[in-house]
């Protein structure tokens, strides 16, 4: 009974740590040779074959096609710069300049990658239609209510992510975190 | 309570074991991943136009709307396959993946640098049967190796305005995907 009792508690135990990790690894985004600059995070080498079994997992359960690395890369953000998770309810400034690209889109999603309706239909800005300043620096609101400028608008849903792809770009694999890619910061305040 | 601990630390391992089999195993059981998502709505062997994402519906999660885009998914056993995608104003791609998703090669416009991106898929199978004559004719023409005998090609054009989509739609549902030569 004794032996019965422990091997039922052990496989119960295995079961638990195996698809509760499983299920961690796929909802957090737990490939290997991630490249973080600030908020934003990207998995390069998950758009080439060298990609891992966790990139390969998440793929194929998200059903989605990942960037190639010869057509771009993706950088992800799903807090801002202070790690608070980002609250479509509240006010984000997203500011500064971007990596070198022939062109990069700024998206947002909800958490299943589905884009989210608004009254104005935008979804994203390119890098042809955001307004800049005379430094070539932009800032693009993220708020439920219209802003003037930028306003990338989130219609007060919960939580949601930031997608960041630059289109034809020397960011890749080889990139290091440090100065000399810049990405723009992400501040959120005025939550209710 | 050691015996416990010992139940424990042993029902963990086996954790790691599930969980690493779990991940193996998982793409090979998946039947949500993108291509079979597009297998419902693209034939095999030809460029079918994917519509734009909106809030309400999707083909693919994560997909860009300032892109138009087309597939083309493709089966290699009849032979080697030749795609012709004209370029757009702004900026057009051309992504290649196997059967799991997986992208092994991307060209773009600049890269292609001609008013189409033009290039022969084959297997490295048929790669290796090429006659030497026309390995040389070839030097000047882009082939692609594809590890898998089927997979995905998607041609992407982006429009930086909206204003300029109907013109990227326009240049991806020109794109072409056909048999490289007519059938023994």
């Amino acid at each position: 009974m004794r032996l019965l009792l422990g091997t039922l508690f052990a496989l119960i135990v295995a079961v638990i740590v195996g698809l509760g990790a499983t299920y961690l690894a796929l909802t957090r985004g737990a490939a290997f040779g991630a490249l973080t600059i600030g908020s934003w995070t990207a998995w390069p080498k998950s758009g080439t074959t060298d990609a891992d079994p966790y990139a390969r997992a998440s793929i194929a359960r998200s059903g989605q096609l990942p960037t190639a690395l010869g057509d771009g890369v993706a950088f992800v953000a799903r807090t801002d710069d202070s790690g608070r998770t980002l609250d479509g309810r509240c006010h984000v400034v997203l500011s500064g300049i971007t990596p070198a690209a022939r062109y990069w889109t700024m998206t947002l999603y909800n958490r299943e990658g589905e884009l989210v309706a608004n009254s104005v239909h935008r979804h994203d800005f390119t890098s042809q239609e955001v307004v800049r300043r005379a430094d070539g620096s932009f800032q693009i609101v993220v708020a439920p209510r219209a802003q003037p400028g930028n306003w990338l608008p989130t219609s007060g849903i919960e939580r949601y992510i930031l997608m960041l792809r630059f289109y034809d770009t020397p960011v890749g694999v080889s990139t290091k975190e440090g100065r000399e890619v810049s990405m723009p910061t992400i501040e959120m305040e005025g939550c209710p | 309570m050691i015996r416990w601990l010992l139940l424990l630390l042993g029902g963990a391992l086996l954790g790691g074991i599930v969980h690493l089999a779990t991940i193996i195993v998982l793409p090979r059981t998946a039947t949500q991943d993108a291509y079979s998502r597009l297998e419902a709505i693209a034939p095999v062997n030809t460029v079918v136009a994917l519509p734009a994402p909106t809030p309400e519906k999707a083909i693919m999660p994560f997909m860009d709307p300032a892109f138009a885009s087309a597939v083309c998914r493709y089966d290699l056993t009849q032979g080697p396959l030749k795609l012709v995608a004209p370029i757009s104003l702004a900026y057009t791609s051309v992504s290649f993946y196997t059967r799991s998703d997986i992208a092994y090669y991307a060209i773009n416009d600049r890269a292609a640098g001609r008013r189409a991106i033009e290039l022969d898929l084959m297997t490295v199978a048929q790669h290796e049967e090429l006659p030497d004559d026309e390995n040389i004719t070839a030097a000047d023409r882009l082939i692609v190796e594809s590890p898998t005998v089927t997979g995905l090609i998607a041609i992407r054009a982006l429009a930086p305005e909206p204003g300029l989509m109907p013109m990227a739609k326009k240049a991806v549902a020109a794109a072409k995907c056909t048999p490289a030569r007519p059938k023994p």
